[in-house]
């Protein structure tokens, strides 16, 4: 059989069926009026510690949160957060290094999201991997401890540069750790420019009043105006 | 590392727009940027496993490396990256209007199309 080559232009995300799955996923929060974050950091940033912390605050507040946590392999993560008494999902990834959307809409299956108004989406420990990967959240919020070094996100542009937001942790910790604040800022900024930072610790509560006060904040305004996802 | 999941997620991307009929992709063109969060050598590693049994083994990955690119509010110009903070290398200002360096991009497929006469 005689064969002739052709060319065909494509022009295609290569994550184009991930990004539609998380368009729809962002559409039908919304109209739920969701408002829906995606935690990224390196394993043992506290990202879990925050959220426990956060997700009680805001019940105080009478703000109702659910949260999905992923994992390689265990459910640890999940079990400490239904502490809280908050609608709580494990997604265990099996050794995948991060989270993609159809996996945020497998596990949000069954669930009433009219009953919440912030879900949490914990993702795998890794400041690598879930860069690419849309999950329908409205921000994504990268971690950095105070005992990471204040020059992580420089080693990791790709992650911080796709942030919305930054949170720092264990703020308790600076000192010990010599952590030259400015320095982290400053690299934060020379990734992200113009990010909004916060600093936290969920030990001693510092920065959580006005950390609690922004995802509340967030939260009305956000999902009350559903054509701001048309882009 | 997550570069066998790009890996196949671009195998079934080019699967999904074969035209009817082809059996036998020969090369993929894509475009990376800097961005993108992807190794270029793990990726083109894992092309080799994503593509096997498929109509795109044996097929040559091809892959354009795209340089982050801002656009200076002072210089009210595009600008090339040198380093890697966000500042633009003429002026020193930040920047965080990204103009390029996030592709993960499909751009084209070659294949051999069978002749009408045998098709």
């Amino acid at each position: 059989m005689t064969t002739t080559p052709r060319v065909l232009e494509i022009r295609q995300k290569v994550l184009s069926k991930n990004d539609e799955l998380a368009r729809g996923l962002r559409d039908r929060l919304h109209a739920h009026g969701v408002f829906t974050l995606n935690f990224v950091s390196s394993p043992g940033t506290g990202k879990t510690r925050l959220l426990e912390e956060t997700l009680g605050r805001l019940v105080a507040r009478g703000v109702k949160p659910a949260a999905l946590v992923g994992d390689l392999a265990t459910d640890n993560d999940a079990q400490r957060l239904m502490r809280s008494g908050v609608p709580v999902r494990q997604i265990t990834t099996a050794g995948r290094c991060h989270l993609e959307a159809e996996m945020i809409a497998t596990h949000l299956e069954g669930w009433d999201l009219g009953q919440f108004d912030i879900l949490f989406i914990e993702n795998v420990g890794n400041l690598v991997c879930p860069s690419s990967y849309d999950l329908g959240e409205d921000l994504r919020v990268v971690m950095l401890s105070v005992t990471e070094g204040e020059d992580k996100p420089l080693k990791y542009p790709s992650l911080f540069n796709s942030a919305d937001l930054a949170v720092i942790t264990k703020l308790d910790l600076a000192e010990a750790c010599e952590t030259d604040m400015a320095a982290m800022h400053q690299n934060l900024q020379a990734i992200r420019p113009g990010i909004r930072v916060f600093e936290t610790s969920a030990k001693t509560g510092a920065g959580m009043d006005e950390w609690i006060a922004f995802l509340v904040e967030q939260q009305r305004i956000r999902p009350a105006a559903p054509e701001a996802t048309a882009e | 590392m997550h570069e066998l999941s790009i890996a196949q997620s671009l195998v079934s991307l080019v699967e999904r727009q074969l035209p009817e009929g082809v059996t036998r992709v020969t090369a993929v063109d894509m475009r990376l940027g800097a961005l993108a969060g992807v190794v270029r050598g793990a990726l083109e590693f894992c092309y080799g496993i994503a593509t096997d049994g498929t109509p795109l083994q044996g097929s040559t990955l091809r892959i354009v490396e795209l340089p982050v690119v801002i656009h200076c509010p002072e210089c009210q110009a595009d600008r090339t990256l040198e380093g890697v903070t966000f500042r633009c290398p003429v002026c020193g200002t930040l920047s965080g209007d990204l103009r390029q360096g996030r592709e993960l991009d499909l751009a084209s497929i070659e294949y051999d199309e069978p002749e009408v006469a045998s098709a």
